[in-house]
């Protein structure tokens, strides 16, 4: 048997009220499936699970608070749900998500969850309560420490705790570590449950995923929604870590986009207008690409310098209503530029209308961030913690170039690094900006 | 098997008489060494055996016979100065301190001083306040001294060669509580190692620092918390300067976790350098913050049961040690 816990959807998150259960006891679920939806600072977030199994009990009642580490359901083996536990014998295949007409005030689901109500126990805190031994050790088997429960002297977490924790994810979690995906996601995806005109993306028709059914009738919970305020003040927490911690310093190139802006209108004449790639794909590939070449700032910087294998890109998405959200493109060094267009257009319109899953900000180990639209020509950008380097582009303007002792005028554009200078030092930021320029030279082999 | 029980005493008295049959340099003094046998009778007949210019009688002047010592070492004898508790030990602290420990230094390396200061120690005889002291703390300051704390037998015996052997001045602090008590000693032992602190028993789930009479404490709390399945490994630091911090690194890296124990009261203390270095070098390898069970922070009192409760007991460390662990 497995326990459900209360994922960490961000550094700052210390506990979560469940809104929803999208699964009841003997529901059968897999990998990727959403089981619950979790109200936290940022909003509304989808909880996906990484096990497989069938749901025993439901411990957490709706609209309860649940701080990080807490149990919410138990997951069975076939074996254990057939060994006579009192669930329903559902056979059902796969969990139906609770419609909008299922979703039942507060007083009723209380009543309708099955597990008992659990105490208020653990202490709210600051900062996650762990012995310096247990901290090292979960960084080295790269568990989330604010996964894990503590049992030790004031509830601290200790080694036996971070033990248990990856002794309780080794076997079931093995498919879902090789996606890399069994750390719940860092920053929360707020998800907004009555979607107004004003937030829902005109670009995109399709604005849900698949999976992820349309209510069918909003629920009239204003307070469930991730309002620009909360958003406003997780973006206030992100950021006020960042310049209190890290150490930034800054580097800016001017690139001649000429090639790449020719390329792209050559490919995007022979589209139809579904399939045009925008420039932003060529940077975010860009990076990608020399990120390969310069693995020190594919990284995270908790407890000293954590690379990181692969690839992830977060791009910043501003939202109409203030804030920011951060998708992430996984492995983007290996997707073509088709795919990486394919999921901005897929990412940008959700993020956009706060429905994003808790997978596409799990692991990004970069930030891009581009505000040609807005205008300017030079961001300096603030790194997204933990990560140690976030990669800014301005606008494409003309301007006056000189090359080969001639003068002329290209389309510019101004690519800046903000990096982390306790992970890494100039000459690397350096060297990493000048293999983006190079790369957008060649854009054809992108 | 209990066959060779030896008392503390006479421990400490065949470890100075094996060092004066081993070298003629050698010789002792102090207050009533000789004709009195020495005030806790650790050198009785001495004074029979090896004659008055070997076993020296001295005026009640510690700086005085301190100084004496320091001027024989430096002219190439061998001085065993016993200064007949730690409580007047600092009417010689300027002869300690300002000459035996920085003589080498101040003369460029050309004059060292191999003196050995002997001195009774500690709390639990209901000797009072001004009587009753743990001050090893105060000599373990000192740069320029090496500081020993006999808390076994093995050391009582073992220790004096080996800092007759030091160029440098030894102190080695004595533990009157002890006087009496019998152990077996190990038969083949022939030395110890004064560079070193020894682990007195090895253990897996948490380790007890701790010198002078918090090792048997140490060791009788271990053996009942096995009992609960606690697997205590108790480190006699012995060397309290300079300190062992390789096997102190060592323990905790294996255990995790540290407890600290000691008679002396806690401030600016043994315990405060051991948590301190602990932290410095193995901040990472502790699953728990160091902890420490120390004396009172108080002058000790005189009647019996007031006095037990001013410095650590075994049921004192079994109880923190179980708290400490009964969450893990």
């Amino acid at each position: 048997m497995l326990e459900y816990k209360m994922p960490s959807l961000g550094a700052d998150m210390e506990s979560g009220f469940l809104r929803e259960w999208h699964v009841k006891p003997g529901d059968r679920i897999r990998k990727g499936d959403i089981i619950a939806e979790v109200e936290t600072q940022k909003g509304i977030i989808e909880i996906e699970v990484f096990e497989e199994g069938i749901i025993g009990e439901l411990l957490v009642n709706l609209d309860e608070q649940v701080p990080v580490g807490r149990s919410m359901a138990t997951i069975l083996t076939e074996e254990e749900a057939a060994s006579g536990k009192a669930i329903p014998a559902a056979g059902v295949k796969a969990p139906i998500p609770e419609t909008a007409a299922q979703a039942v005030p507060a007083e009723e689901g209380a009543q309708r969850a099955e597990g008992p109500a659990i105490p208020e126990h653990a202490p709210e805190s600051h900062h996650i309560r762990a012995s310096p031994l247990a901290k090292r050790v979960a960084a080295e088997k790269g568990i989330d420490i604010a996964t894990v429960h503590g049992t030790g002297p004031e509830g601290a977490i200790t080694r036996d705790d971070v033990e248990h924790a990856i002794a309780a994810q080794a076997a079931p979690a093995k498919a879902a570590r090789e996606a890399k995906e069994e750390a719940p996601a860092k920053p929360a995806i707020p998800k907004e449950k009555t979607p107004t005109p004003a937030t829902i993306p005109d670009t995109k028709a399709e604005v849900a995923s698949p999976s992820i059914p349309e209510p069918a009738a909003p629920i009239p919970t204003a307070k469930a929604s991730a309002s620009a305020d909360t958003i406003r003040m997780a973006v206030a927490a992100a950021m006020g870590k960042s310049n209190r911690e890290i150490p930034h310093y800054y580097l800016e190139t001017k690139i001649d986009m000429s090639k790449a802006l020719a390329w792209l209108s050559e490919t995007n004449k022979q589209r139809p207008v579904k399939e045009r790639l925008l420039p932003a794909a060529l940077l975010i590939k860009a990076v990608a690409k020399a990120l390969n070449d310069i693995p020190e700032l594919n990284a995270t910087w908790e407890n000293g310098l954590q690379r990181k294998e692969l690839i992830n890109v977060g791009y910043v998405v501003a939202l109409r209503t203030g804030g920011i959200m951060v998708p992430t493109i996984h492995e983007t060094d290996t997707k073509t530029l088709d795919e990486i267009m394919q999921a901005l257009n897929d990412l940008i319109p959700r993020a956009r209308a706060l429905r994003l899953r808790s997978s596409e900000l799990a692991d990004s180990t970069i930030t891009v961030t581009s505000l040609g639209e807005a205008g300017v020509e030079v961001v300096y950008g603030v790194i997204y913690p933990p990560q140690v380097a976030l990669v800014g582009f301005g606008g494409i303007t003309e301007q006056p170039w000189s090359e080969n002792g001639m003068l002329t005028v290209r389309p510019i554009l101004t690519a800046t690094l903000a990096a982390d200078h306790r992970a890494s030092d100039g000459s690397t930021g350096s060297k990493f900006l000048t293999a983006i320029k190079n790369y957008l030279q060649q854009p054809d082999k992108l | 098997m209990a066959g060779n029980l030896i008392t503390y005493r006479e421990c400490i008295k065949q470890a100075i008489r094996e060092a004066l049959l081993a070298d003629e340099r050698v010789f002792m003094m102090g207050e009533d060494v000789g004709h009195y046998g020495g005030a806790f009778a650790v050198s009785k007949n001495l004074l029979q055996e090896f004659g008055p210019e070997r076993i020296m009688d001295t005026p009640l002047s510690e700086a005085g016979f301190v100084g004496a010592g320091i001027g024989a070492a430096l002219g190439g004898m061998r001085p065993i100065v016993e200064i007949m508790t730690v409580n007047f030990s600092l009417l010689a602290l300027d002869q300690i301190a300002n000459n035996a420990a920085t003589l080498l230094h101040m003369s460029g390396g050309q004059f060292n001083v191999p003196l050995v200061i002997r001195m009774s120690t500690g709390i639990g005889r209901q000797l009072a306040a001004q009587h009753s002291h743990s001050w090893e703390p105060l000599f373990a300051h000192l740069p320029g001294l090496r500081i020993l704390s006999a808390g076994t037998h093995e050391d009582a015996r073992h220790m004096l060669a080996p800092a007759l052997a030091d160029p440098d001045p030894v102190i080695i602090f004595e533990y009157t509580s002890l006087l009496n008590m019998e152990k077996e000693l190990p038969e083949d032992l022939t030395g110890v190692d004064i560079q070193k602190a020894k682990v007195r028993r090895e253990g897996k789930d948490i380790s007890i620092f701790t010198y002078g009479t918090g090792v048997y404490k140490s060791l009788t709390a271990a053996e009942e918390l096995a009992q609960a399945g606690i697997e205590v490994e108790v480190v006699d630091l012995r060397v309290l300067r300079p300190l062992d911090e390789e096997t102190i690194v060592a323990s905790v890296t294996k255990t995790n976790r540290a407890f600290v124990v000691e008679d002396a009261s806690k401030s600016v203390s043994v315990s405060s350098e051991v948590s301190a270095r602990i932290m410095e070098r193995c901040f990472y390898e502790l699953d728990a913050p160091v902890q420490r069970l120390c004396g009172a922070e108080v002058p000790i009192p005189y009647p019996k049961h007031l006095e037990d409760a001013s410095v650590p007991q075994p049921a004192q460390i079994v109880s923190a040690i179980k708290t400490l662990l009964q969450h893990a």
